[in-house]
């Protein structure tokens, strides 16, 4: 089954993608997001994959040793951080949007106040 | 739009995209694959230019550019979040009561500050050789600040975290990975190129500008997630609004109760 781990990925994605679609709470969407973006690291991680290979770090590996992709590791890794502060900024967000209406139920948030 | 019409919807459009995603990956080279020509060359550039952590290779020197980018996006999020979250007009900020911590919680606090200090310091420290670098071992260092908030208490927190010194160290390190950069272009031609010394394989100072590069990464990302999360606590603890006895209570998102004045 070698489709498996890229289909493992789209599940991921499309689990967060139900959560923020049916989500009652903007926390908890901004939680779903979160899954939903993870799914790429899955995705790139199984991409980059060598079967055989060890991580691509030869401090204590002779050079030479099959090692798994590291380009997709550190893109991985640049999605990590995008990934943080993005939350961090959204949560920021969901704090201001809960002081200013005193809800944090998206569907209680309708009209467009100035 | 009701609930039931908007979970249909979503499950059709789910459907349409995991077909198409199904039938995408098995357009894909086989997982676990020998192929990986752009990994090939990573490895052997990395190893050319001495650096045995190929992924801290990529990140701050092949594709530093690119890290660049990212921190930018990390300063301008951090610097989004210290907007957002700032004392607003018609809120105050209340001196938060010391709470009682159990002797063992704060000893083991106390013991685990320095190890966890130490810990961030060597993964941002090792960047170029072992697996880390520095925007996990920034990570580290940063979190394990807070072990002061947890062990004992809030104003603790405030000492052992000058949140201005922490604001320019941010600016500082963001600064540095530019300046890095320039350093390449008129020393070497190229912006970021690496141009120091490349040193021996394995050993602390190889990779030229890779553990400077990285040094500057893991104080920016240290003291970007302080000051975010300074302001998140300051939330928490700090501040109250109008119409609240205490700082802001996550009550769920049940019904819309006692909505304070919008301005």
């Amino acid at each position: 089954m070698t489709l498996l781990p890229f289909l493992a990925a789209g599940w991921i994605f499309l689990v967060g993608l139900y959560g923020m679609v049916t989500s009652r709470n903007l926390v908890h969407a901004v939680g779903c997001l979160a899954v939903a973006q993870s799914s790429t690291y899955v995705l790139l991680l199984a991409v980059g994959y060598r079967r055989g290979g060890t991580a691509p770090v030869f401090a204590d590996i002779p050079v030479g040793s099959t090692v798994v992709d590291p380009v997709v590791q550190a893109l991985v890794l640049t999605d990590v951080v995008v990934g943080a502060t993005v939350t961090a900024l959204l949560l920021s967000l969901v704090i201001q949007i809960r002081k200013r209406t005193g809800t944090l139920d998206p569907e209680a948030l309708t009209g467009l106040k100035g | 739009m009701t609930r039931n019409t908007r979970t249909t919807v979503f499950l059709v459009a789910a459907a349409v995209l995991a077909a198409a995603f199904t039938w995408a990956c098995t357009g894909l080279p086989r997982f676990g694959t020998d192929t990986h020509p752009y990994g090939d060359r990573a490895v052997r550039a990395a190893l050319a230019h001495r650096t045995a952590n190929v992924v801290s290779a990529i990140n701050f020197d092949q594709r530093a550019l690119d890290t660049l980018g990212e921190e930018s996006i990390l300063f301008a999020a951090v610097l989004g979040a210290v907007v957002l979250l700032r004392r607003a007009r018609d809120e105050d900020r209340a001196d938060p009561e010391p709470r009682r911590v159990l002797p063992s919680t704060r000893l083991l606090g106390a013991a685990l500050l320095p190890v966890t200090v130490l810990v961030g310091v060597y993964v941002v420290a090792h960047g170029q050789l072992s697996p880390g670098g520095g925007f996990q071992g920034g990570v580290v260092l940063a979190t394990g600040l807070h072990l002061a908030y947890v062990a004992a208490d809030y104003r603790v927190l405030r000492r052992v975290r000058p949140l201005a010194v922490f604001g320019a160290l941010d600016a500082t390190g963001a600064g540095a990975f530019t300046a890095l950069g320039l350093a390449g272009l008129i020393a070497g031609g190229s912006y970021l190129e690496n141009v120091l010394p490349l040193g021996t394989f394995n050993q602390l100072t190889s990779g030229g500008t890779v553990p400077l590069v990285n040094a500057a990464v893991g104080v920016e990302v240290a003291s970007g997630v302080i000051v975010l999360l300074a302001q998140f606590l300051d939330q928490a603890v700090e501040i109250t609004s109008p119409g609240h006895a205490g700082p802001v209570q996550n009550t769920g998102g049940g019904a819309p109760g006692n909505p304070p004045e919008a301005s």
